[in-house]
């Protein structure tokens, strides 16, 4: 699912170049929740971003659901990303469009579907966060952990075999965040997908399977 | 429904595709009615200047266009209807014997200050000097008058001259004559006919070529302005255009009506600034709208880089946000020109009023204007589609 061999990473040039990475070794198997956990500045964001085809390997090898994503070009990284989902720390959702237009967006990428069942499907997947009643709303409606979840139905309406998660609590109360994180484990079970999730929030460590800590660049064993 | 299958499937495309950039528009309706405003002042600008444009050319080739003639003779030094020059009216009977020819008339044609019977202050006007008998304009209201024109400094009057007339007019309209001076002789103006105003005459006067003559006594009656050509039926004017110039000496030139006209308004378009200052106009209006539209548009993306960089890491190519940019500028030409042409339809009717020049609303305009308006939005689009650049989907986690 995602190999990864020394792995390295800088930001910056000539004299103000930093390392930010060093050396990850890292492997994760289908069907696996790991949550990835660290100091801030300890690179953990950065390595999600890697993995998620957002930036482009400088060195060391990343394997992501069968391809090397080393080396690859923007126009290989835009490919890379459609077979992933995405939950953002901020919900991130369009505020011109209704909570099941937002979800649609996902599946237009998807060149197999017509606006039906485009409709249908992403009607289907509000359902089943809970958001049925809430189709046409626009997120300016919504309350921050209701967005969440129409963020979560985005993220897996295209039934992703890797969903990469950036602190999807943070800005939830704990109810909402212990809710939220409930439907991805769920969702995610049925539906056989990895999840890699960076989060600082202790109060949802025990979904994990795996807890990975970066600190320094470096991965940690616990 | 049967629809070809290639357009079927361009309707399943397009259906798929949720309209993102117009959705994005409507969602900020202050912003939305700014732009549509820009662009309906850029119209504005546009069909105003273009309007005027074509105005000078229709308004000076008014009375060119009223001639009753197939051929027209004039002197090789002529310009434009103020300056025409003159040539030998033997030329005019010679023309005559040339095959197809079936009759002749002069024009005379002067520039004369009068004392407007209003105000009684100076003003100059055009003067035509033609012969009661013959009928060489095109107006009937005119030709019905043409016998008072017989009488000894007797005068008729365009009712769409430009200036203080309107007591004057209403007068005529009434039937009373009005009597003015020119030249320290007493004229009677004793009737209306409608012509229109130019850029090169505020108004103009017709009389009796007697009268003219007894008006400018230094003109000598041999020297025409214009020479008027009547062919028999059936005969092509070009061909005796030719024949008729074949006949006569350098002295004369001979074209078509058709000509004619367009070597006035080629005059006007060349050898006066007007038709650059319109055109600059155009262009002046065309760069607002530019930037009006590319204020809106780079507004519109820098308020969504977040949103687009997050589509940008779902997996959508930049060209799909590119696509989103020209979406907008297409749906904002298209709904900012219709105010803009609604709006351009009234002031045409006051610019017309309030300036006597022919000024309308023509359909070949409107579609230039359209292209002009597209092009200034997709011009915008390419310009604020650079700030595309900044939706980072790395900088979002």
């Amino acid at each position: 699912m995602v190999a990864i061999a020394g792995l390295e990473h800088h930001f910056g040039t000539g004299p103000l170049r930093r390392r930010v990475l060093d050396g990850i070794d890292l492997e994760i198997h289908a069907g696996e929740i790991v949550l990835l956990t660290g100091p801030s500045g300890s690179g953990k964001t950065t390595l999600l971003t890697l993995i998620g085809g957002l930036r482009s390997a400088q060195a060391g090898s990343l394997r992501i659901l069968g391809r090397e994503l080393k080396g690859a070009g923007p126009k290989q990284l835009t490919l890379a990303r459609r077979r992933h989902g995405y939950i953002f720390q901020a919900h991130n959702l369009h505020r011109s469009l209704t909570a099941l237009e937002n979800v649609r967006m996902a599946l237009e990428l998807d060149g197999s579907l017509d606006a039906d069942a485009m409709a249908e499907r992403a009607g289907a997947m509000l359902a089943a966060v809970g958001l049925d009643a809430h189709r046409q709303a626009y997120p300016g409606q919504l309350s921050g952990g209701q967005k969440q979840r129409v963020a979560v139905a985005r993220a897996l309406v295209s039934a992703p075999p890797l969903v990469l998660a950036d602190e999807p609590t943070a800005a939830l109360d704990s109810h909402s965040g212990r809710e939220v994180v409930g439907l991805m484990q769920r969702l995610a079970r049925e539906q056989g997908c990895t999840i890699l999730m960076v989060t600082h929030d202790s109060r949802i460590l025990d979904v994990a399977d795996r807890i990975v800590a970066v600190e320094d660049g470096r991965l940690s064993p616990r | 429904m049967n629809l070809p299958p290639r357009i079927a499937a361009l309707v399943r495309r397009s259906r798929r595709r949720l309209p993102l950039g117009w959705r994005q528009l409507r969602h900020d309706r202050g912003r939305l009615a700014v732009a549509l405003a820009g662009i309906a002042f850029a119209n504005v600008l546009m069909f105003t200047q273009l309007g005027f444009q074509a105005a000078l050319y229709d308004a000076n080739t008014l009375l060119n266009r009223t001639l009753v003639a197939e051929l027209v003779l004039l002197s090789p030094k002529a310009q434009n209807l103020q300056s025409l020059s003159t040539f030998p009216r033997r030329r005019l009977l010679q023309a005559r014997d040339v095959p197809g020819v079936a009759d002749g008339q002069g024009l005379y044609l002067q520039n004369l200050s009068w004392r407007n019977p209003q105000t009684r202050r100076n003003a100059t006007v055009q003067v035509l000097g033609v012969d009661p008998d013959a009928r060489v304009l095109n107006l009937p209201e005119l030709n019905r008058q043409r016998d008072r024109l017989k009488l000894t400094d007797t005068v008729l009057f365009d009712r769409l001259a430009r200036g203080p007339y309107a007591e004057t007019i209403a007068l005529l309209e009434q039937g009373q004559s009005v009597s003015t001076e020119a030249e320290r002789r007493s004229l009677t103006i004793a009737g209306l006919f409608s012509l229109g105003a130019s850029f090169g005459a505020d108004a103009t006067l017709v009389m009796g070529d007697q009268t003219l003559l007894r008006l400018f006594p230094h003109r000598d009656p041999g020297s025409l302005s214009l020479g008027l050509l009547r062919l028999e039926p059936g005969v092509d004017p070009r061909r005796a255009a030719a024949a008729v110039q074949r006949h006569l000496p350098e002295d004369v030139r001979v074209l078509t009506l058709a000509d004619y006209v367009r070597f006035e308004e080629s005059y006007w378009r060349t050898a006066s600034p007007i038709g650059v200052i319109f055109g600059l106009g155009t262009a002046m209006a065309f760069l607002v709208g530019v930037v009006i539209v590319f204020q809106v548009l780079t507004t519109d993306v820098n308020a969504h880089l977040g949103e687009y960089a997050t589509f940008r890491a779902m997996g959508f190519r930049q060209r799909y946000l590119l696509l989103v940019v020209v979406e907008q500028a297409l749906v904002l030409a298209a709904l900012g020109f219709l105010p803009g042409a609604a709006l351009q339809l009234g002031l045409y009717a006051l610019a017309a009023r309030a300036t006597a020049l022919p000024i309308a609303m023509t359909a070949p305009r409107a579609l230039l204007v359209f292209g002009l308006t597209l092009l200034m939005c997709l011009a915008s689009g390419a310009i604020a589609s650079r700030r595309l650049q900044a939706a980072d989907p790395a900088e979002l986690f």
